[in-house]
């Protein structure tokens, strides 16, 4: 479902992904964890053919992101860092373009627009401009954008930044909810959000990876403390 | 072709959705009426054309334009949503043409509504309305050449304002490439085919053969190909300026 093999990225002599290579599949619910600066958003962007890997390749559901970039494009669900929407924009517009680029017509466009607003509670600011939306309302009009057309696989570049607990945690069942028939690679650097909605955790830091494993393993490491796991990782590293 | 069709619905709203459309659209008929009439002595030469109105539009679009253009890339960059643009299925090329079309369409909104003063000219005599036709189409061309070229710029950078003077810049030099101001920068070490060349890219020149009511097919290819360069570099820019 998504192949990253050999992943580099290098500004000049500077390293920002190093040799990255994992493989993961439909059903899995992928964290992507590491210090500001590992080089998380640099992958995504990759991934998802915003940027263009130095070497090494990235396959979404066998479409190589490079060669057949519409076609990967056409399959991922992105969320940028810091979820970027047009700001004069109302949600109802801006999702009835992105609807429109995604190539939904008729009925399944209308209903499926209908969908996204009641999953993500955007009903009452449908008709507000964008830049007059709370953080965790813009928020949610990026993740309603990202999976509009039900892609195979979803990539969020910190999907929770900015909510409220209560937020954050719907977005959470939300993940949860879709993870079934989805790849879900979501990248954080809140380390309880691993073990609520991750089936498996990466860890990379200066733009190696560094851990490989699920949340449960990764927490018996540090007897049930994450925090304390993630501090030991990737510090040693730093060292 | 429907991609092209949704990027530019949604950027020609985008210009109305922002007081841009209407200050710009506002100050743009002030101008071309105060020029006219004023500047261009449009009752006090006694003729019924429109060559005092269409004479100045290649001055009023050197500042103009650039200003509905600058905002094209430089505020998706800006704002991070160029990140959204770009990982969407849309290629490069489609996402130049879809906004391209819309600044495009916008000025062509804002020359239409200058009609009053095409009202004017037939109330007062009678004159070779085929000819005005064309001075517009020429008019129309000529704006598409500085957008083409403010859209490219724009893409070099997040900053507006370093977009628009960019843009402004390299009008002027297009406008003016066949007078000495330009020429004599080259005259003293480049080879004559080289000034030649120059001298030949020069808008005002392409521009005032139109602006007579002469369409010449040359002229028409010469924007043609300035349009379709300056997008072309479009495209490249994007795909080598991606990241910031």
């Amino acid at each position: 479902m998504l192949e990253i093999d050999r992943l580099s990225k290098y500004y000049g002599q500077h390293k920002v992904v190093d040799d990255l290579s994992f493989h993961c599949q439909a059903g899995e619910v992928l964290g992507f964890l590491g210090p500001n600066g590992a080089g998380k958003s640099t992958t995504m962007k990759m991934i998802t053919g915003f940027v263009a890997p130095s070497s090494g390749s990235a396959r979404i559901c066998g479409h190589d992101i490079q060669a057949e970039t519409l076609a990967a494009q056409r399959r991922i669900g992105y969320l940028p860092e810091g979820a970027p929407c047009y700001a004069e924009m109302t949600p109802a517009q801006f999702l009835a373009f992105i609807a429109d680029i995604r190539g939904m017509a008729g009925a399944t466009r209308a209903s499926r627009i209908e969908e996204v607003v009641q999953l993500l509670h955007l009903g009452p600011v449908l008709s507000q401009t964008i830049e007059t939306l709370s953080k965790g309302f813009k928020r949610r009009v990026g993740l309603a954008q990202a999976i509009l057309h039900d892609p195979d696989v979803l990539i969020l570049d910190e999907p929770t930044d900015g909510l409220d607990p209560n937020q954050k945690h719907e977005v959470r069942e939300l993940i949860r909810s879709m993870s079934k028939q989805k790849l879900i690679v979501i990248s954080t650097h809140i380390l309880e959000e691993v073990s609520a909605v991750c089936t498996r955790a990466i860890i990379i830091a200066d733009g190696r990876l560094l851990v490989d494993d699920t949340p449960g393993n990764l927490a018996a490491q540090g007897n049930g403390d994450l925090d304390e796991v993630f501090r030991r990782i990737t510090e040693a590293r730093a060292a | 072709m429907n991609m092209i069709k949704a990027l530019f619905r949604r950027e020609l709203h985008s210009y109305f959705a922002t007081p841009v459309a209407y200050v710009f659209m506002v100050i743009f008929l002030m101008l071309m009426g105060a020029f006219t009439f004023y500047l261009g002595n449009f009752y006090e030469r006694g003729q019924a054309d429109l060559q005092a109105f269409f004479s100045f539009h290649p001055w009023l679009y050197l500042f103009l334009v650039p200003a509905i253009a600058m905002r094209l890339w430089a505020e998706e960059r800006k704002s991070g949503t160029i990140e959204l643009l770009m990982t969407l299925p849309v290629t490069p090329l489609q996402a130049v043409l879809g906004k391209f079309l819309a600044a495009w369409a916008f000025a062509g909104i804002a020359l239409a509504l200058t009609f009053p003063v095409w009202i004017t000219v037939n109330y007062l005599g009678d004159p070779d309305n085929g000819a005005i036709l064309a001075a517009y189409i020429g008019s129309l061309l000529m704006a598409g050449g500085f957008l083409a070229i403010g859209s490219c710029l724009s893409a070099v950078t997040r900053n507006q304002v370093i977009a628009f003077i960019l843009t402004v810049v390299v009008c002027f030099g297009f406008l003016l490439a066949g007078f000495p101001l330009v020429l004599d920068a080259f005259s003293g070490w480049a080879p004559q085919l080289l000034i030649d060349g120059i001298a030949s890219l020069s808008f005002l020149t392409h521009f005032s053969a139109i602006s007579k009511g002469v369409i010449d097919l040359r002229d028409l290819l010469y924007f043609a190909l300035l349009i379709s360069a300056f997008l072309y570099a479009n495209t490249i820019v994007l795909g080598w300026k991606q990241a910031d």
